[in-house]
């Protein structure tokens, strides 16, 4: 069944595939490699601050290890992870049609962002290699010697890759569902998806223009950002966080979704409240995303006004956000829980984006902001809310989909030792990291000799990095072992309802024979009607 | 059904009032007194903290016992959720809604008053200007006189620094005095601060300005108010020598 003609093993059917499932097992691979080779960073500029002084490095390369690990983890690992392969892998099977819309159009986007990842590895071998942290804020981009077109055609190629992907998603939900899914029985990470496209539709074409503008002003010599020649180094600020702040709802939507999707299969639960959830939850972050920019600004010297503003506009955030988290803990309510390795991510998942949720309130303080804007306070605080949330859902959603993907069980003694640790690394990490930007330690310090009272919390940070790899290393291992040695899976080994676990494992091209037929009072999350 | 939905919107209603009254309730600052800026700040920021600890606790409260009150007893089990009315549906949204958008208002009110007192120069303040470039903090004082990287300031007096930079940004943060604001090529900036008693302070940049970031730092000496005005006086002096003889 599953070696039908055209569906071979050889690397060029790997490679030139337009199957959905196969680009994005592909995106999941590319992804991975970006998460390990920024992680790697990620631990090589912990070792630099563990101690005061010049420890493994000099400022210059420490800097760039510091762009790459920013710009990596966001643009190839996160969005690609689930925008590309969660979205993917999942969408036309959760809806019941056989591949995307546009199925070229999807190995298109999916090459876009192998590009990228070559660019931006690229980095490592250029002599200039960038320095300008992921957000490039010019005037010090266009004056740095590092290659700021690097950074720029990155963006373009991976942005390209999402606005593509984004139109095909689209599409695709819009015109292929099965008979009988009707919008009010779709999964909730479709409707998650869906919102994180939208986003990427409207708000990418800006982030391409300010990259652009950098692009013109520092090799074709226009003065967008040169206030000596009538530029504003602000417009940069504000374009490029027009479009970056939107992105950590890109980035939160779809994680949303599958932590939905996990905590509803393993409660065997509705979720509660779905429409709240829908309207309420994803809709309201979508409407909101686009209004809160200027808490970036806040220590930048916008005009008053606009600071207060903003800051309200920031906190009403709270609101969607609070909604998804009470559909989330809702769904728990009188369920029935079965703790496997991906039910142990998304549980780890509400702890973590509570913290991470919660500490976004000072920095949307105007006045409480201008004391931490800048600091480790922030980098402890985006690093719960959207790096380790996020990839604490990535990991929890491979596990997920592990049995369906390779058609083998994952072992759980390893999956739950790996969460175990990682969970153990980043609250030893990130927490103390926010103690210690309290204290008033600025981010971006290749050093810190003003701060002598504060190298044993940095101390305590790198140790956590070091925990936080060693399970990074465990759950590797653990999907290793699983690929090479696991036991057969069953075509639904989690008992769930929703579509995507109705055809065989691994799903055939043309994912189902036939269609499935979705009778009358079928849902998604109908568990407990029997 | 439509009585429930009105007493969820009566409810909330009186929400966002507790939330505003707490606002006009607050504390009315004298004229003419100087504000307490991080003691102000401290004070929202420990508000704040009990704030969201409060609705941290519950929410992962509420968690960990479902966690641990809704495990599966045997294989094949299913949840059995109760099911919502139309009114406890639009409820559970708009209950949490005005909830947390009456905290949003109360936290935004704080943040308002306090803000207004970081924008708000009080009058007799004593204005330094301050150019940054990489790396180094270039103050320029009303007599004339300039330094690197080392600000001193007469204590008990507010003092008003205004910013602009020779090249990129850089933002001059002050850890013990709460502050922080953007330096920037063609635009200029202000903060003020208040050294009350006579010491030390550290001046660190914030924002990310190339190979030397976190080695650009200065220090601000507060000093009594009689060995300012002769450290100020000894400046001058030395600066007019100093253009006679350039001009001789």
């Amino acid at each position: 069944m599953a070696h039908k003609v055209g569906y071979g093993q050889t690397l060029k059917e790997w490679i030139f595939t337009i199957d959905h499932k196969r680009i994005g097992i592909l995106y999941l691979i590319g992804s991975l490699a970006a998460f390990a080779v920024a992680g790697l960073m990620a631990i090589l500029i912990r070792i630099e601050l563990g101690s005061i002084g010049p420890t493994i490095t000099n400022p210059q390369t420490y800097n760039t290890w510091l762009y790459f690990h920013g710009a990596a983890m966001i643009l190839a690992f996160q969005i690609p992870a689930l925008t590309g392969f969660l979205a993917n892998y999942l969408i036309p099977l959760m809806i019941g049609a056989k591949d995307m819309a546009f199925p070229r159009l999807n190995a298109l986007s999916l090459w876009l962002f192998w590009a990228g990842i070559v660019v931006a590895l690229l980095t490592f071998v250029i002599p200039d290699s960038p320095d300008i942290m992921w957000t490039g804020y010019p005037p010090y981009s266009l004056r740095s010697g590092g290659n700021t077109a690097f950074y720029v055609f990155t963006v373009h190629l991976m942005g390209f890759s999402s606005i593509v992907g984004g139109i095909n998603l689209i599409t695709t939900v819009i015109y292929m569902r099965a008979p009988g899914l009707t919008w009010g029985k779709l999964n909730i990470f479709v409707w998650s998806t869906l919102g994180a496209f939208i986003l990427q539709l409207i708000f990418i074409p800006v982030l391409a223009a300010a990259v652009t503008m950098l692009l013109f002003d520092k090799y074709i010599g226009t003065h967008f950002f040169d206030p000596s020649a009538g530029g504003d180094v602000l417009l940069y600020q504000n374009l490029f966080w027009f479009y970056s702040h939107p992105a950590v709802y890109v980035i939160l939507l779809p994680t949303m979704g599958i932590i939905y999707e996990i905590v509803a299969t393993f409660s065997k639960n509705r979720v509660f409240n779905y429409k709240m959830v829908v309207y309420g939850g994803i809709g309201g972050v979508v409407l909101l995303s686009g209004e809160v920019w200027i808490h970036h600004l806040f220590t930048s010297g916008m005009p008053d006004w606009i600071r207060l503003g903003m800051m309200v506009s920031t906190l009403m955030i709270s609101i969607p956000v609070g909604l998804l988290m009470i559909g989330l803990i809702g769904t728990l309510y009188k369920a029935a829980i079965q703790y496997t390795t991906p039910m142990l991510y998304a549980v780890g998942f509400i702890f973590l984006f509570l913290i991470g949720g919660l500490t976004g309130i000072p920095n949307a303080m105007t006045a409480i902001d201008l004391a931490i804007h800048d600091t480790h306070f922030i980098v402890g605080h985006f690093h719960y809310v959207m790096a380790v949330s996020t990839t604490f859902a990535i990991f929890g959603s491979i596990y997920y989909l592990f049995p369906k993907m390779t058609g083998k069980m994952y072992n759980e003694t390893l999956g739950k030792s790996g969460f175990i640790i990682s969970f153990i690394g980043v609250n030893v990490t990130f927490f103390t990291m926010m103690i210690v930007g309290i204290k008033g330690m600025p981010r971006r310090y290749f050093d810190y000799q003003q701060f002598p009272q504060l190298e044993g919390l940095h101390f305590i940070v790198t140790i956590g990095a070091f925990i936080i790899g060693l399970g990074a290393l465990i759950n590797l291992i653990a999907w290793i072992h699983g690929l090479a040695a696991g036991k057969k899976a069953d075509d639904n080994p989690w008992s769930s309802r929703s579509i995507e676990w109705m055809t065989t494992t691994p799903p055939p091209p043309g994912n189902f024979h036939p269609i499935p037929e979705l009778s009358e009072d079928w849902h998604p999350y109908g568990y407990g009607n029997s | 059904m439509i009585r429930k939905i009105i007493n969820v919107i009566c409810l909330s209603f009186l929400m966002l009032a507790a939330a505003s009254t707490s606002y006009a309730e607050h504390e009315v600052r004298g004229f003419g007194k100087i504000p307490d800026l991080p003691g102000g700040w401290q004070h929202l920021f420990n508000e704040m903290l009990i704030d969201i600890t409060v609705i941290g606790v519950i929410f992962a409260g509420i968690t960990i016992y479902f966690l641990i009150r809704y495990r599966r007893r045997y294989a094949g089990q299913e949840g059995r959720p109760p099911r919502l009315s139309i009114a406890a549906a639009i409820g559970w949204a708009l209950i949490p809604a005005f909830i947390f958008m009456a905290d949003d208002l109360y936290l935004a009110a704080e943040g308002w008053t306090l803000f207004n007192d970081y924008r708000t120069v009080p009058e007799n303040a004593y204005e330094v200007k301050l150019e940054g470039q990489m790396w180094s903090w270039n103050f320029k004082y009303p007599e004339g006189v300039e330094t690197v990287n080392e600000l001193r300031v007469p204590a008990g007096t507010p003092v008003l620094v205004r910013m602009t930079s020779r090249d990129v940004i850089h933002s001059f943060f002050l850890p013990d005095f709460k502050v922080k604001e953007d330096l920037m090529p063609g635009r200029v900036t202000y903060l003020w601060f208040y050294p009350k008693e006579p010491g030390e302070h550290l001046i660190t940049c914030a924002e990310f300005c190339g190979v030397l970031h976190s080695s650009m730092r200065g220090t601000i000496i507060a000093l009594p108010k009689d060995e300012f005005n002769k450290w100020i006086e000894d400046e001058k002096r030395a600066l007019a020598e100093e253009e006679a003889k350039g001009g001789a």
